[in-house]
């Protein structure tokens, strides 16, 4: 037996602990803040029903949705697509190491932080802002949104990645690691099988994020239907915006049909 | 003279000798206090004693899943307790074992559990691809006919029941053709029959492998059916040291301290 001192008074408090007064003062702040915040909204029913007659008029001007360009539609669609399939593979490609070296569980401390700093750095910043930074440096088109997108798909993927690693058993690691495996092997026969699953379920979260995201970039010139959308919305060609949406609406359905039957199949 | 010496002494190119071998989870706390054994290439070494005395931990200092704390593991001419990356691994290769709570590979068929055995001898990619060499898939078939699992080569470990699965864990450890076999509880978690035949299980592949075998085991009466040398622990020390015959109820009693559980 190990000599570990018993607690001294040898009784734990029989009292139920209560909310601290540090929280109570946390939830004033937060409900104080929020009444002042709203009240710089200056939101008022004048506003609200005037708002109500632009929304109708602008609704108004959306439908019919006006399909006469399509060539135009399906092509930008396909462009919108071909960066988020290859931004998802690259990207996705590049978060496996980065997670691995990220999970604290398999790593050593000098591995971790700098992947995992890595990482956030990949998610402080949202993709279209990434997207302004290599459309200059790329210059426009699909190449500067793809870029953008593998680094929004490390960030994502490659933190999701570590906490899954980090969740698995580890009686399983060690088992394999007491045989003499390599940590190669250790990682291929132990890690792998209990990560494969959710990991296929990342990815293709990740690949219906991409899809979205790459709709949007194309806003700072990266690519896509993005660039198309908002130039019809500059032209006031609202009905020419609705048939975007409704076709970026289907596109979405139509991945998450895709994704669903991809994670059945390796569930 | 110790009482090794009476059960001769083995092969001793596979024995295993322990010198004062101490690990401290909390500095000043030791678990292990400076244990010194030896054990020879040869037999069932049982180890008894209350919970929390140590047995896990001195197992697993043998093939270092433990790291000690000082001392020395002189295993076919090596210290263990010295070796690092590459030679560690190498080391690790020779010492099978097996797990109370079996931590067979859950979502791995059961064949793939087997060859898990091999890993040590496997380059990444080919491990990655199965490309096992032929020599190690037929071994495989044959250790799992002789546990008596043959029909389930290609089902999920997770689809096994604990006796099956400490079975498993047998074949495993067993792949690795190794020169000792670690068993840290290995019954612990059965019910009384299947720990029989689990045991029975171990000491006759053991036995017709020729390889020595060290257990953890917390019923007295299976270490003394199996065992062909029971080394009794308590306080992070060996108390008890002998042949299954010479443990008495007054050697019990020193293990475990108290008598009130000890059936009259």
């Amino acid at each position: 037996m190990t000599d570990i001192p018993a607690n001294p008074s040898g009784k734990a408090s029989r009292s139920l602990p209560g909310m601290g007064w540090g929280a109570k003062i946390g939830w004033i702040v937060l409900l104080a803040y929020t009444v002042y915040a709203a009240s710089l909204l200056e939101i008022t029913w004048t506003r609200f029903a005037a708002g109500l007659g632009h929304g109708a008029r602008f609704l108004g001007r959306m439908f019919p949705p006006d399909f006469a360009r399509w060539q135009l539609l399906l092509q930008d669609l396909a462009e919108s697509v071909e960066i988020a399939i290859l931004a998802s593979a690259v990207g996705i490609v590049l978060a496996l190491p980065f997670g691995l070296l990220a999970a604290r569980n398999l790593m050593p401390d000098w591995v971790s932080w700098p992947a995992r700093l890595a990482i956030a750095v990949c998610r402080s910043f949202h993709p279209v802002i990434v997207a302004i930074l290599f459309v200059k440096a790329v210059g426009f088109g699909a190449l500067a949104g793809i870029l953008a997108l593998i680094v929004a798909s490390i960030g994502f993927a490659g933190k999701l990645f570590a906490e899954a690693i980090e969740e698995v058993s580890l009686k399983q690691v060690e088992a394999v690691r007491a045989t003499g495996a390599s940590f190669f092997n250790v990682i291929t026969f132990s890690v792998l099988p209990q990560v494969l699953a959710r990991f296929i379920g990342f990815s293709t979260y990740q690949l219906d994020s991409n899809l979205r995201n790459s709709t949007m970039v194309g806003i700072v010139g990266a690519g896509g239907i993005g660039g198309t959308l908002f130039a019809a919305f500059q032209r006031f060609d609202y009905d020419f915006v609705c048939a975007i949406l409704i076709a970026i609406i289907v596109l979405i359905m139509l991945s998450e049909a895709v994704s669903a039957r991809l994670r059945a199949t390796f569930q | 003279m110790t009482p090794n010496a009476r059960l001769g002494s083995g092969d001793p190119s596979r024995s295993l000798v322990i010198r004062r071998l101490r690990k401290e989870y909390v500095k000043g706390h030791p678990v292990l206090r400076d244990v010194d054994l030896t054990i020879e290439g040869r037999g069932i070494t049982a180890i008894i004693g209350p919970s929390g005395t140590g047995k896990s931990t001195l197992i697993r200092c043998i093939n270092r899943l433990v790291e000690p704390t000082a001392g020395e593991i002189l295993f076919m001419g090596q210290d263990i307790a010295r070796l690092r990356g590459r030679a560690l691994r190498m080391a690790r290769r020779r010492i099978g074992m097996v797990f109370q709570e079996y931590n067979l590979v859950e979502r791995l068929s059961v064949i793939e559990n087997l060859l898990c055995g091999r890993l040590g001898y496997v380059n990444p990619v080919a491990a990655w691809l199965r490309k096992f060499p032929a020599a190690d898939i037929a071994q495989a078939f044959d250790l799992l006919d002789a546990v008596g699992l043959g029909a389930f080569a290609h089902q999920r470990a997770d689809a096994l029941s604990g006796g099956q699965r400490q079975r498993v864990g047998i074949a495993r450890a067993l792949m690795q053709n190794p020169d000792l076999l670690l068993a840290d509880e290995p019954t612990s978690s059965l019910d009384p029959r299947t720990s029989v035949e689990i045991m029975e299980l171990i000491a006759a592949l053991a036995g017709r492998m020729g390889i020595p075998v060290i257990v953890n085991i917390h019923q007295v009466d299976i270490a003394r059916r199996f065992a062909t040398r029971i080394v009794g622990m308590a306080g992070g020390g060996v108390v008890f040291d002998g042949p299954p015959q010479t443990l008495g109820d007054d050697r019990l009693k020193s293990i475990y301290g108290g008598e009130g559980w000890l059936a009259t």
